[in-house]
């Protein structure tokens, strides 16, 4: 084989391999970002939407308040997690790592309640 | 609201009887000024534009106060851009009262988002009541994050557990509970039974005959349970009650007035300073209800409260801002 046609071999499996190697990385960022970005569950006119999610373990969920009054996000034993007060555009985030269904509510307005399911 | 005609009819205190289309008369609130003065056992009502024209008895042993509730310092949204201002023509509203209220009471969610510098806002506004004398119970918003360990500090310095007490003013009997603290998921307000035994003590040693004014942040009475508007263990205060020939329950929290009379206890909420909120049912929740600029003050009020020696039931008169 010619020394050219060599090289052009070597480029083009230069070329393969960088394009499975990215192909590789982009797949595995994008399952790491999927387990760990998890679900955003949006507050507004007093109701936690959507009201029942299912996440995996390690899945952090984050609380955005739309509503124009504040609200907290508090687990319903009062323990397990807490905001402080959300006022409009306040976030909230809370990474699930064990199995179980989280009921919680806003203490402020008790009324409003939701779940969270993991496993 | 649910009506309850038979209750209304069964209001008898003197047991003279009542005039009925005057008592129907006086339960059309909706935002109207309507003062609602027993005499006799005979209810006689006149609308009011103006409190000055009321003409309210000026006996001896007359007590005069004035309620005050929601004045949310800190909110600032399109409902309503500047509650300080409001708040402000409130104490304008007190401070032009043909009788200067003897004390105000505060039914609370003084704060948005119980911040110091909200506290101390709302303070600062009041100090130029000429009225000085406040009596504060906290709403929800006022117990944000700190157990309402703020509120006890800065206006409950001499309150039982979490904020409640009485006192007596002209013989009589006043009574602040607090229906905000440890909230359930889901449920309502909550008195708790360690202020339910405290209230049970309280009214003990008092005479049937002693009036008894009780002032809470949430309605007493189940005004909407959907909206969290109710207590849930309101019911064994009212228990407690039920002996009394006069008893008013003043409330807050809902944004708006409205009255129930149900035996001997009427049952009365204010209207906020800050922003109005929606009738029961007719919006998808219980948040700041916007309306045109020049509307606004139309629907915020303050209520100046009498007590006449001999008289059975207050006399509450809700104006308007605006």
């Amino acid at each position: 084989m010619n020394r050219r046609k060599k090289y052009s071999y070597m480029l083009c499996g230069l070329g393969v391999c960088l394009l499975l190697t990215g192909a590789l990385a982009w797949t595995f960022m994008r399952k790491a970002a999927a387990a760990s970005a998890g679900v955003v569950i949006k507050i507004d006119n007093f109701t936690f939407a959507p009201a029942e999610v299912t996440v995996a373990p390690g899945t952090t969920v984050l609380w955005v308040n739309r509503d124009d009054i504040p609200h907290t996000v508090v687990s319903e034993d009062k323990t397990t997690f807490k905001s402080k007060a959300l006022d409009t555009d306040d976030k909230f985030s809370y990474t699930f790592t064990k199995p179980g269904t989280y009921t919680y509510f806003c203490s402020v307005h008790p009324k409003m309640t939701a779940k969270v399911v993991v496993r | 609201m649910e009506r309850h005609p038979k209750d209304e009819l069964l209001y008898d205190h003197n047991h003279d009887g009542i005039d009925r289309r005057g008592f129907l008369k006086c339960m059309a609130w909706a935002g109207t000024g309507a003062l609602c003065l027993m005499n006799g056992g005979m209810l006689q009502s006149a609308s009011l534009s103006d409190p000055s024209t009321a003409k309210l008895p000026r006996t001896g042993g007359q007590l005069s106060f004035a309620q005050i509730s929601d004045s949310h310092m800190g909110f600032n949204k399109p409902a309503n851009p500047d509650v300080a201002a409001t708040l402000r023509a409130a104490v304008e509203k007190i401070n032009t009262l043909p009788d200067p209220p003897e004390f105000l009471l505060h039914t609370g969610d003084i704060s948005h988002l119980s911040k110091p510098e909200e506290f101390d806002a709302a303070e600062q506004i009041l100090k130029s009541c000429v009225t000085k004398d406040v009596f504060f119970v906290p709403g929800e918003h006022d117990v944000i994050g700190d157990d309402g360990k703020q509120f006890l500090e800065r206006f409950a310095k001499d309150a039982i557990g979490e904020g409640w007490r009485s006192f007596d003013k002209k013989g009589v009997h006043f009574i602040g509970l607090v229906n905000v603290m440890n909230l359930k998921a889901g449920g309502l307000g909550s008195l708790g039974s360690d202020q339910l035994e405290w209230l049970e003590a309280d009214l003990k040693g008092l005479k049937a005959s002693t009036p008894i004014v009780v002032f809470a942040h949430i309605p007493l009475w189940s005004v909407y349970p959907q909206w969290g508007w109710g207590t849930e263990d309101s019911a064994q205060a009212l228990c407690y009650l039920k002996r009394f020939g006069s008893v008013t329950v003043l409330n807050g929290h809902i944004h708006q007035t409205m009255q129930k009379v149900e035996g001997n206890v009427t049952f009365h909420t204010a209207a906020s300073t800050a922003f109005p909120q929606p009738q029961p049912g007719q919006a998808e929740g219980p948040g700041p209800m916007k309306v045109p600029a020049e509307q606004l003050r139309g629907l915020l009020g303050i209520s100046d409260v009498k007590f006449v020696r001999g008289e059975h039931a207050l006399a509450i008169v809700d104006t308007k801002l605006g």
